[in-house]
């Protein structure tokens, strides 16, 4: 962000609106940065002469003659080991000091990975968490979304997940976190010592919103470096994507674009999938694999984010008071796991009907009440999160339950596997 | 002289160009960005100005850029050489392109042009010919390619000469036709056809009269779908319209599959990169891929070309014979409805000026926001296609997989007297009637449950728990299947008639249980038992011996 000598300045800015500002300008190129009054700002409009930028910090205190220099260049990320163990503002600038990145500059939101020349995710990452572990299987090159209510403890859940997971980096990219939530990350990754594999790119609540939107992409960029040069298998958490969403709407709305359902713009799809479809597994070895938080308003599934962010991720994790659905497409896991978490969830299902039976006042057969022991036992020997267990123990635990309450009749499990597991 | 213009604004990836000549709407012009050339579309024209969609990322684009104007709309290239080939939306070969990622303005050849292909005329000099007619055939992987007239030639033409057999490149003159005024005009096995017009080259399009096995219970025993047929699969996320779609794709009785990943998970994509050329079609013995063409514009490549994915995807299948295709979602225009009953139109039974027929069944899947069936785009593709798959939340969220609700699920082809026909003649008389038992026993085991579900167990007679327990006994013996079973996954239809009439004529008995307890401990044993049958091979000694364990199962309980 250096300033060069030979650089025009224009002096001269004509509309100004809380998120953007128009002037006149030659020889600009779509997509690239400048400085507006001391602040970064991004090309995000050209009509002739009239070129719109849109403000990062917001153009409070910006006035008409403020100095506006372009830069030539799109955003970009000093690439390098470096990177490891730092925290980073959305402008990829260290936080707290601490000397300047060297490396590479990249373009952040470079282009697709040809899918051809992608690999089919089958590698496990284990978290612990038996909601996640058994019924959601996260496999690298994989992008799940944990869908929230906003009282959870979602970045509790998110730091655990980054501690226990087995991934060579781990990047965080937090957009709207409050002040003591960073802290927390920060603290709980320091106290594990894990910082050494932990790259931070961090907006608080008191940061701009805007520029939010730089996060997701530079916490790729990195994530990208350590997958594709690397060949590291990288884990990215970004927390919390209703807000990036939030932020995204701001810029449409002050630039005068139709809003979409839910006054999202009509592009949350793409822009949201530009972000999800990052998740690679590479023919190197190396992977990325997204986690990302999607808090709910209301528990609202079909709300524009959650619902475009549910069509482009694969299997949805929820983290509230409810139990969880989802779908194994791992290779790499024992040949039991799909059959036995199925008929894990249609039980739990047989529990939940044995359930409003109850509060119906209607009388419970003997099939109902063995279901609601299982539903109980189920969730706490493998729903809680703090249980941390492989998952073998826990398809163990599984077929313990199934032996336990039911006979082999009502699990309906392939005869070659109930041969196998079953236990009396 | 063609057209140039020069870049007058850019908001996205709409670049306004002031041109210098003649513009037609949907033409197809470059824009470069330095030395990178960018493909995008005329999509409307005030004054000198063009406003064009760029496929691809603006970044970088100045006021002032070059822009060239092809006179042409966008274009498949038909020729030999299609099959197995991975396209992206605008028909460029992804597996010639270099590096991991997708550089921008990466062109490369939809077929390779260097290829020799053995031709064998079947024209002959003196022949008259017009749009379509045979001139030759190419033996490509386990099809017969036929080379025919362009279909853009319009009027009737006589063969003047036709290459002999041999081995040439797709570009080489195969054959030279001559005009009414004798003008000649020199043929090659190229041909290239403007992907958002229907190809018109056929005598007639009869209904469709027989029907496409999928392999999958819920569609060909409830709700068939016929060849040259429409079809149409909504659903939420998570309700399995992915695992649905590779299964038909992996099943279906088709010659050729063409499928159209448009705006979809790169993952899923890679999924049929990876395994297709691995399975095995069952019932030629030849790998899968070499029937398949992929057309794929992953989610986040960009969303203008994603249209064109499917236009490219239909133009395709509509020169080959018989094929079938799967595209995702698409964007919602003021004239929606229109364009969607078109594009569904596209498909169909076709008869050619030989007296040969031809099919594109086309199945697309739509996903729908917030899982919500009444929003525009299921709405006007409700209208436009004839086989309705609806997945279902519930169902999903249940584990009875495939999802697809059996009551608001329907196929009209069961109400053409032409299918009624083929189904009598290729499973069993008034099959048809059989299949609407089969849907009433389950619109009854959904009230009885209802019933249940209000009164309470004891509340209702045992009657209802057995109505209700026969309709599970349907759904999860025909209707759920498990896709990720070697055997179970695909059910040729032999094997449905089976165990349907098998469940069926249990279903007919009556049980008179005496409390619902016992009814349910019957049913759910059977269940277990029918489900051990289904994971087993076709006719194996296990096949047989749970068949006669269920025989003997229900004639103890019938004899009580």
């Amino acid at each position: 962000m250096t300033t060069r000598a030979f650089q025009k300045i224009y002096t001269k800015i004509d509309n100004i609106t809380k998120a953007t500002v128009t002037l006149r300008a030659q020889g600009v190129g779509n997509d690239e940065l400048a400085t507006v009054g001391g602040k970064l700002a991004q090309v995000v409009k050209i009509m002739g002469e009239n070129v719109t930028l849109q403000v990062f910090a917001g153009t409070e205190g910006i006035a008409t003659d403020s100095e506006v220099i372009f830069h030539g260049e799109p955003p970009k990320l000093k690439v390098s080991d470096n990177l490891a163990g730092r925290f980073f503002n959305a402008y990829g600038e260290p936080l707290e000091g601490g000397e300047a990145l060297e490396g590479e500059a990249r373009e952040i939101g470079g282009p697709t990975v040809n899918p051809f020349r992608r690999i089919q995710p089958s590698e496990l990452i284990a978290t612990g968490i038996a909601g996640i572990d058994l019924n959601n299987t996260i496999v690298t090159g994989q992008k799940i979304p944990f869908f929230a209510d906003p009282d959870q403890p979602y970045n509790a859940v998110m730091a655990n997940v980054a501690l226990r997971a087995k991934a060579d980096k781990i990047i965080l990219g937090g957009m709207g976190l409050t002040n003591d939530d960073f802290l927390y990350f920060k603290s709980v990754f320091e106290n594990a010592g894990a910082l050494d594999r932990i790259v931070s790119f961090v907006n608080t609540t008191e940061n701009p919103p805007v520029e939010r939107l730089l996060v997701p992409d530079m916490a790729l960029t990195a994530a990208e470096y350590f997958a594709v040069d690397k060949g590291e298998k990288v884990l990215v958490l970004l927390t919390d994507m209703t807000l990036y969403a939030d932020a995204l709407a701001i810029v449409s709305n002050r630039m005068d674009q139709i809003p979409s359902k839910d006054s999202m713009p009509g592009s949350l799809y793409s822009d949201l999938a530009k972000i999800y479809e990052k998740a690679v597994q590479l023919p190197n070895g190396g992977s990325i694999t997204i986690i990302a938080v999607t808090t709910l308003s209301g528990g609202d599934i079909t709300h524009a984010i959650p619902d475009n962010t549910g069509y482009i991720t694969e299997g949805q994790l929820f983290l509230r008071n409810d139990s969880d659905t989802g779908k194994v497409i791992g290779k790499k896991t024992r040949e039991d796991h799909p059959q036995v978490m199925n008929a894990c969830v249609r039980l739990y299902a047989d529990a939940a009907n044995a359930k409003t039976k109850l509060e119906n006042g209607f009388d419970l057969s003997d099939y109902d009440e063995r279901t609601l022991k299982f539903a109980h036992d189920y969730s706490e020997k493998l729903l809680a999160i703090d249980v941390n267990i492989e998952i073998t123990e826990m398809l163990d635990t599984a077929w313990t339950l199934f032996g336990k309450y039911f006979s082999k009749e009502e699990v309906a499990i392939k005869e070659e596997l109930i041969r196998k597991y079953w236990k009396a | 002289m063609k057209t140039t213009g020069r870049v007058n604004g850019i908001i996205s990836n709409i670049v306004i160009v002031k041109a210098d000549g003649a513009v037609g709407q949907n033409e197809i012009c470059y824009v470069y960005a330095g030395d990178t050339r960018m493909m995008a579309e005329v999509i409307k024209v005030i004054g000198d100005s063009a406003y064009v969609q760029v496929f691809d990322s603006t970044r970088g684009l100045k006021i002032g850029d070059k822009v060239e104007f092809e006179g042409h709309m966008l274009e498949a290239t038909l020729a030999p050489g299609m099959l197995s080939r991975n396209y992206d939306g605008l028909q460029n070969d992804l597996e010639k392109m270099e590096g991991l990622f997708i550089a921008r303005g990466s062109i490369t050849d939809p077929v390779d042009y260097e290829a020799q292909w053995d031709f064998v005329p079947l024209a002959a000099a003196g022949d008259r010919v017009s749009a379509a007619s045979w001139l030759g055939e190419v033996q490509e992987q386990w099809v017969k390619h036929k080379i025919m007239v362009p279909f853009a030639m319009t009027g009737s033409y006589t063969v003047k000469s036709v290459a002999a057999a041999g081995k040439y490149k797709v570009t080489d003159t195969i054959a030279t036709l001559t005009d009414a005024e004798g003008r000649e005009y020199p043929v090659t096995m190229v041909q290239k056809w403007p992907v958002k017009q229907a190809v018109r080259c056929y005598t007639e399009k009869p209904r469709p009269s027989r029907v496409m096995e999928t392999g999958v219970r819920a569609i060909d025993t409830f709700n068939p779908m016929a060849e040259g047929g429409t079809g149409f699969i909504p659903g939420p996320f998570g309700a399995g319209k992915t695992v649905l779609q590779h299964a038909i794709s992996k099943q279906a009785d088709a010659d050729i599959i063409i499928m159209v990943a448009c705006g979809e998970r790169a993952n899923e994509v890679v999924e049929i990169f990876k395994e297709f050329p691995e399975l095995v079609d069952p019932r030629t013995g030849h790998k899968l891929m070499e029937r398949t063409i992929i057309i794929c514009n992953t989610s986040n490549m960009p969303v203008a070309a994603r249209e064109a994915s499917v236009y490219t995807g239909m133009t395709i299948g509509e020169m080959s014979n018989r094929l079938e295709e799967l595209p995702g979602q698409d964007a919602f225009p003021m004239d929606l409805s229109a364009i969607i009953s078109n594009f569904y139109s596209r498909a169909g039974l076709v008869k050619l000026t030989n007296g040969r027929t031809g099919s594109v069944t086309f199945l697309g899947t739509v996903s729908p926001a917030g899982g919500n069936l009444k929003e525009p785009v299921t709405e006007s593709t409700k209208k436009a296609a004839r086989c309705f798959y609806a997945l279902s939340q519930g169902r999903a969220d249940s584990k009875r997989y495939p999802a697809i609700d059996p009551l608001d699920s329907y196929s009209k082809y069961l109400e053409y007297p032409e299918i009624r026909e083929y189904l009598d003649e290729h499973i069993e008389k008034d099959w048809v009637d059989l299949v609407y038992a089969g849907k009433t026993l389950v619109q009854r085991g959904k009230e009885a449950n209802d019933q249940i579900n209000i009164l309470g167990d004891d509340g209702v007679p045992v009657e209802y728990h057995e109505r209700f327990w026969k309709s599970e006994l349907l759904d999860f013996v025909i209707l759920q299947q498990d896709a990720f079973d070697d055997i179970d996954a695909n059910c040729p239809i032999e094997r449905q008639k089976m165990m349907y009439e098998m469940v069926l004529g249990i279903c007919r008995r009556d049980f008179g249980f005496a409390d619902f307890e016992r009814c349910a401990q019957f049913f759910k044993g059977l269940i277990n038992l029918f489900r051990q049958m289904n994971y087993s091979e076709w006719k194996s000694e296990k096949f047989e011996q749970y068949r006669q364990q269920i025989e003997q199962y229900v004639d103890e309980k019938a004899a009580k």
